[in-house]
């Protein structure tokens, strides 16, 4: 029994939308709480605005509010469910913010809802700089010299004093939005202004730049027993400098002794109980690498990134013993999840070394800026398990899903070793191969250390492992070499490039000598105390620990990896239901996944977890290990996807839907003859190699076109073009034809994009609904805005998809999920996409629909056609439900990174509105995904193509009727001017005019479309464009890029000025109402 | 140069030698300390033992001349996954693998720590050799036969009179392979200590006037320690008597307990203890293979400490005697600070005592 048995019903604040800073780990973290409460037979109300994670799902919480995290919703959940507690500690900073807010705005105290576990005090005394500075002095723990200030001046007094390098942090952001390291005035300025104006409470705090000094991190517990134990100790292997998100990360400590180790242990300790943390928490530590100085850095009095990554690393369950805490239980009443012998008081033993690479976006966001600091820029990560620092480390790289494996990458080596020193000092996310290339060359290990701040140690180590690389290259390949090889973490296809063989070759000596990978168990204790988790890693040359049961039947699930742009929680939130849907057929389910933030991960999601590379090498040794039935690729995105053919190849059986039909529905021609033959539409395309050809087929399918390299996915490099100049700039901006990689070209429909998930058997199709974009097609999917179920889409129409859809998944054969996009014009229905595997809205289209997709799919891949399952076939019912889908970037966090909508993906999460009626549905998608509703008229600025000025018309009417003063570029404003339309031009684009208006917030928001004038090459009003968009997103004013999304903002608008007023209700409610014909 | 490892139990493990040539013969254990090998080789109640490092990078910071806890080596060996050639450490003067050398120890990396550390789990400890040369018979003969000295605690100890003369109060603390950190607790607390070996009878102890005398760690089985046994019986309520893991055990001996050999012991910074008087949880370095049996103590014992984790006790007092003793590491080193306090508590009862004596 809890301790306060006073407590029946608790309220979970999810951490909402997936953005940099704030991702998977805040899904892993609630669902941990809410099932901890739920085996206390606490009542969960559960309020998230993210539809894509597994903690909004009917079994997870008791009472689901998919709706806004704002207060006006909260205090409308919390009057209607009167919880008697609050977790804050759970839901990340947003979860945190908003418990301080309902705090501040005397709610908790209105309705009688206890803050559990830490308290609003600890909140406040750990994030507010200066009340935290006031405990480390009072409690004389070293903290560098600092200030807070709220205005310039106070800043610029503070500077002169100290003197430059300093870091500027911003009170109460996410993932240290909007700092900085400035090294002179004219930084310092910058940084300083966007810093206090990204602050929620305009507040910096300016410290003295310790950058250089090795950062390590304390995960630590405490309970009301004032019992405190560290979870984990972790160094990151990057420099303070590099924000901890950002750094490459290992568990343990490496290069600290034991009085170190105890020294930080012991002030942590020190820290949690000045602050009286009731529950995880994380301390960052700076240390001297040259004495034994060290200054406390940043607590975090919450479960975090950090803590899901030692959660993740030990076993240790942070967040649920946080939730237990929280409801009263002390650390030593609470059992060992893994041993079931030992209690929950304890310091996890690692017998082994884990490392962690954080993700970038970069190779989307080519032009985006890859240099690190204090503002991180990582959408996801990944971790290893290794025996070895060396093996843990090559894993990790392995993990990455780079187009190179390991260490070497074949651009370094252009450079001259000159270069590569001089490249030592740029902090970027492609530093560590830089690293290992310089060891290649020669370069003095001292000097990469001085240089890079990396410690020996670590380069010693990357040393043995490029020196390695040498061996291999001279040596002959004896079965001694490749054992030693396969310990350091070489990978197969790896020791074939160094050691030029084929790799048939290397996997023949893998056989003769009989070597296979073992697998050893995570089990908090180093092997001390027998345990039974199914948390396992690979090595070699070692004792295998992971022995299946022969009577077992198995089926091995590929996750999805790191969390990035196109590739998100989602993807969890399917490997995590079909684990579930496994075990529920009585097979053992045996999940295989590299990402440490997600659920899919906890040891007691899947009957056995393997935490290795997402890499047919690997998966192969799990595979020979379990020897499964077969193996699910089609919840895990496109990296289970790609991994489908090579494991076909091995004779691994697929389960679901074969790999000809994936291979169908992704050859361009395969696929166009498909259609073809099933008489379906598809927007005529060709494939061209030269520009010559390129303008003859122009010519042949019309203008608008839609342009892609053929070798990219996702979307990349994808572009619509309208006339002769555009395709001309596109062909010239840095894209290669080549035989081999052909550039494609499409009709551009500029029609109404919907889009299809349904479940076939085979025989039969379950359309569980239809959803319409609300942005005209030619914007990624992932980026528009979606309405379920559809507005404006004739009968006749939709009668049209679902036909289409079931003739493609019978010629398919597809045996699962599948998703098809369509693009809608003069009533005729093109097919532009099919996808038969998870697509990103299954989550969404499960819950809104009730229709359970994975399981259902699972069911039909274990031999249930649909009919058995007692569905109704064809496209499912409505219910009054109506939702819409907003996506959610993080801009802010990546500097010169276009935020205009296109082909390509950029968004990084999304939110679901969802209600009743279709107007409210959208206002709390905005509310959700984080836009306000001005209730005073400022500016709007309008700066549109040529393309676009016509369709805009109705909104200059509409902005002009509700009473906002139109600013206008030239161009714009002349245009508006002949339609009869006033607005003030912006002579000259007066940029600083511009900038000026954000910042004091006279300009409510932008509409820009952008042009094309060229990949990259941003001339003229272009540029122009450019530059108002980004300096939009830094002074987080709207910006719209599409028309149609700013005529849905618009209509958004106008209904919230009629105040009708917002009702939030669980999900199911709104599922329960009659539908109105 | 490769080396070899033999348990008692016939099975062997190849790795490469770390450390100096030779063979050497020792009891098995495991330890689960992520750092502080340094500490650990140094200890005294390692002697005769040869420890299996389960965090397999070892020798990551080299080795420094802050960190002994004596003047030489006393494990007999150490087994290690992956042994770090290249330390990188301000303070590190020499590497882990040279100070192995120096001291004549052998060493042993590239072996599956883990399952070695199963195997002592599941079979309980027992003896092992280590040699860097060809394995004969006559070897797993002598493995067959070897036993631990019953004299190691002897050997253990400095067997010398050491005075770190200090203005508080004075500690007869009784060398049976003391770690330097206790003495450091101590002499830093301005304590007056007088260091005695193993052999120092009651009339020795008494004619330094302690204030409390305290008996240290030190390795082997506790009842093996005869003489020191008898030394406590006649100190018995004459002074404010301490004890740290064997001293802890010894004087519960000398009290009429009795004490027990555990499977495996526990050896680590890791283990939690609760305070059965204050309900307070603390982590602690420990590293004992044997344990007191609480059900053989005396009702005028109060029991201080249990260990979380398999219930075993870990502390005890009997205030009518001035006794107060504990099993775990309260000077840590390697390991977690958490119980420091017990030597401010110990220090303030002398300082009792002897405000008693005066009056």
């Amino acid at each position: 029994m809890p301790k306060n048995v006073d407590i029946k019903k608790v309220l979970v604040i999810g951490s909402g939308p997936i953005v940099i800073g704030q991702a998977a780990e805040f899904d892993y973290a609630g669902v941990q709480a809410c099932r901890a409460l739920k085996e206390e037979n606490i009542e969960v109300v559960l309020v998230n605005s993210n539809p894509a994670t597994i903690m909004t799902d009917e079994e997870i919480a008791d009472r689901v509010y998919i709706e806004p995290i704002t207060v006006d919703a909260l205090e409308q959940i919390i009057a209607k469910e009167r919880p008697d507690g609050l977790i804050a500690s759970l839901g990340g900073q947003t979860g945190l913010n908003m418990a301080m807010r309902l705090h501040k705005e005397g709610i908790l105290v209105k309705y009688g809802v206890k803050l559990l576990g830490t308290s609003i005090e600890a909140i406040q005394k750990a994030e507010d700089r200066e009340l935290f500075k006031q405990l480390m002095l009072e409690i004389g723990e070293p903290i560098p010299e600092s200030t807070t200030v709220s205005n310039f001046d106070d800043a610029q007094d503070f500077a002169n004093k100290v003197g430059f390098p300093l870091i500027i942090r911003p009170a109460f952001t996410l993932g240290g939005s909007g700092g900085g390291i400035a090294t002179n005035p004219k930084e310092f300025a910058n940084i300083v202004h966007t810093g206090l104006l990204r602050s929620p409470i305009n507040q910096i705090l300016i410290e003295k730049s310790i950058a250089g000094y090795k950062e390590i991190e304390y995960e630590v517990m405490r309970d009301a027993n004032d019992t405190c134990i560290i979870i984990c100790n972790m160094e990151n292997v990057d420099p303070i400098g590099i924000h901890t998100g950002d750094s490459i990360v290992v568990a343990p400590t490496q290069t600290l002794t034991n009085k170190e180790c105890q020294m930080l242990r012991t002030s942590a300790i020190k820290i949690i109980r000045a602050l009286k943390i009731e529950g995880g928490c994380n301390v960052q530590f700076a240390l001297d690498p040259n004495s034994n100085q060290y200054f406390v850095i940043e607590v975090n009095p919450r479960v975090s990134r950090s803590s899901a990554l030692a959660s993740k690393a030990t076993g240790y369950p942070i967040a649920r013993i946080t939730t237990k805490i929280a409801t009263g239980y002390h650390l030593h009443e609470l059992k060992n999840a893994i041993t079931h012998k030992t209690v929950a008081a304890f310091e996890p033993a690692i017998d082994y070394v884990v490392t962690k690479i954080p993700k970038w976006p970069f190779d989307k966001f080519e032009s985006g800026d890859r240099l690190l600091g204090t503002k991180m820029k990582a959408t996801g990560e990944i971790m290893a398990i290794g025996r070895t620092f060396e093996s843990s480390f090559k894993k990790a790289l392995n993990s990455l899903e780079d187009k190179n494996i390991g260490l070497f990458r074949r651009r370094f080596s252009e450079y001259s070793t000159d270069e590569i020193g001089a490249l030592l000092h740029v902090q970027d996310d492609r530093r560590i191969f830089r690293v290992a290339e310089a060891i290649n060359r020669g370069v003095d290990l001292e000097e990469i250390s001085e240089i890079t701040k990396i410690d020996k140690w670590f380069i010693n180590k990357i040393a043995r492992l490029v020196n390695f690389e040498q061996k291999l290259k001279q040596e002959e390949l004896t079965p001694d070499l490749y054992m030693e090889a396969k310990e350091l973490g070489f990978l197969d296809a790896e020791i074939a490039v160094f050691a030029r063989k084929r790799l048939v070759d290397v996997e023949k000596i893998r056989e003769e000598n009989n070597v296979s990978a073992v697998f050893k168990m995570v089990d908090t204790c180093a092997g001390e105390f027998e345990a039974r988790t199914p948390y396992y890693y690979s090595a070699y040359g070692e004792y295998n620990e992971a022995i299946p049961n022969p009577a077992d039947k198995s089926v091995v699930i590929l996750g999805s990896g790191p969390i990035r742009i196109g590739q998100g929680i989602e993807f969890d939130y399917c490997s995590v239901h079909c684990a579930w849907s496994v075990k529920k057929h009585g097979y053992k389910s045996i999940m295989v996944n590299s990402n440490p933030e997600t659920l899919s991960t906890d040891f007691d999601i899947a009957d056995k977890l393997f935490f290795e590379p997402m890499n047919i090498e690997t998966i192969m040794n799990v595979i020979n290990n379990e020897k499964p039935e077969g193996v699910v690729v089609q919840f895990g995105g496109q990296t289970a996807i790609n991994l489908a053919p090579q494991l076909a190849q091995r004779g691994v059986r697929i389960i679901g839907t074969s790999l000809e039909a994936i291979n169908t529905a992704e050859d361009r021609k395969l696929f166009e003859k498909l259609l073809r033959d099933l008489n379906i539409p598809q927007p005529k395309g060709k494939a061209v190699r030269t520009e010559e050809e390129m303008l003859a087929a122009a010519e042949e399918l019309g203008f608008p076109l839609l342009v892609r390299p053929s070798y990219v996915i996702g979307g990349r490099g994808m572009q619509v073009v309208y006339d002769t100049d555009e395709l001309t700039a596109y062909f010239r901006s840095a894209l290669k034809f080549s035989d081999e990689h052909p550039v494609l070209i499409d009709q551009y429909i500029e029609g109404k994009e919907v889009e299809i998930d349904a479940i076939a058997d085979g025989v039969d199709v379950v359309i569980p609904g239809i959803t319409e974009h609300i942005e005209r097609a030619g914007v990624h999917s992932g980026d528009s805005m979606a309405i379920y179920p559809t507005q404006k889409v004739k009968p006749e129409v939709i009668d049209k998809l679902v036909e289409y859809t079931e003739k493609i998944a019978k010629a398919l054969q597809v045996k699962g999920l599948m998703n098809i996009q369509f693009v809608l014009k003069d009533d005729v229905a093109y097919v532009i996409e099919v996808n038969p595997r998870a697509s990103r809205t299954v989550p969404i289209m499960s819950k809104v629909t009730g229709i359970k997709m994975v399981d259902i799919a699972m069911n039909v891949a274990f031999g249930q056609s649909l009919k058995a399952q007692g569905l109704k076939t064809g496209l499912a019912d409505k219910t009054s439900l109506v939702c819409v889908k907003v996506p959610v970037f993080s801009f802010q966090k990546l500097n010169r990174i276009d935020p205009a909508l296109a082909p390509e993906m950029k968004s990084t999460g999304e939110v679901l509105g969802i209600d009743t009626v279709f107007e409210k549905a959208l206002i709390k998608g905005f509310l959700a995904a984080g836009y306000k509703f001005p209730s005073h008229r400022g500016d709007v600025l309008l700066s549109l193509n040529d393309h676009f000025k016509e369709q805009s018309l109705d909104i200059a009417e509409i902005l002009y009727d509700l009473g906002f003063r139109i600013v206008a570029t030239t161009g714009t404003h002349k245009f508006l001017k002949a339609h009869g339309i006033q607005s003030k031009e912006i002579e000259n684009f007066d940029l600083r005019k511009i900038q000026e208006d954000m910042k004091l917030r006279r300009l409510s928001f932008v509409i820009n479309t952008p042009t094309t004038k060229g990949h990259g090459a941003r001339i003229g009003s272009e540029n122009r464009g450019f530059l108002i968009r980004t300096i939009a997103e830094m002074f987080s004013t709207p910006c719209f890029t599409s028309v149609d999304t700013a005529r849905a903002y618009l209509k958004a608008l106008l209904y919230y000025l009629e105040n009708h007023g917002l009702t939030y209700n669980e999900i199911s409610e709104y599922k329960k109402f009659p539908v109105k014909i | 140069m490769i080396a070899h490892l033999l348990l008692s139990n016939g099975m062997e493990f190849d790795g490469v030698s770390v450390g100096a040539e030779g063979t050497a013969y020792g009891e098995i254990c495991f330890n689960t300390s992520m750092a502080g090998y340094q500490e650990i080789l140094t200890d005294p109640s390692y002697s005769e033992q040869i420890i299996v490092m389960t965090y397999p990078e070892i020798g990551n910071y080299g080795i420094n001349r802050n960190d002994f806890e004596n003047e030489k080596v006393f494990a007999k060996g150490m087994v290690m996954k992956n042994y770090c050639y290249n330390y990188s450490h301000y303070l590190a003067e020499q590497t882990l693998s040279d100070y192995l050398k120096c001291n004549n120890v052998v060493g042993i990396s590239g072996v599956d720590t883990r399952r070695m550390t199963t195997i002592i789990r599941e079979s309980g400890t027992m003896s092992c050799l280590i040699t860097t040369e060809n394995v004969t018979d006559e070897m797993r003969k002598k493995l067959q036969n070897w036993q631990m000295d019953k004299d190691v605690a002897k050997n253990a100890s400095k067997n010398k009179i050491l005075k770190y003369p200090g203005d508080g109060v004075r500690f007869v603390v009784i060398d049976l392979g003391l770690k330097n950190s206790i003495l450091k607790n101590l002499t830093n607390a301005n304590c007056d200590v007088i260091l005695l070996p193993w052999s120092a009878t009651e009339k020795d102890i008494l004619s330094y006037e302690p204030d409390a005398v305290l008996f240290s760690n030190g390795p082997g089985n506790p009842e093996d320690a005869v003489e020191t046994i008898e030394t406590i019986k006649g100190l018995i309520g004459k002074v404010p008597l301490f004890g740290i893991c064997l001293g802890y055990q010894i004087l519960a001996l000398a009290m009429g307990a009795k004490t027990y050999k555990l499977k495996y012991g526990h050896r680590g910074g890791n283990h939690p203890v609760v305070n059965l008087q204050t309900n307070a949880v603390i982590l602690t370095s420990q590293n004992h293979g044997y344990a007191v049996d609480e059900k053989t103590l005396n009702d005028n014992v109060i029991l201080t400490y249990k260990n979380l984790n398999d219930g075993t006790l870990e502390g005890f007092s009997c205030p009518d005697l001035k006794i107060e003793a504990v099993q775990f590491h309260p000077e840590a080193s390697p390991g977690p600070m958490d119980a420091a306090g017990i030597f401010k508590r110990w220090i303030e009862q002398a300082e009792g005592y002897k405000l008693c004596q005066k009056m």
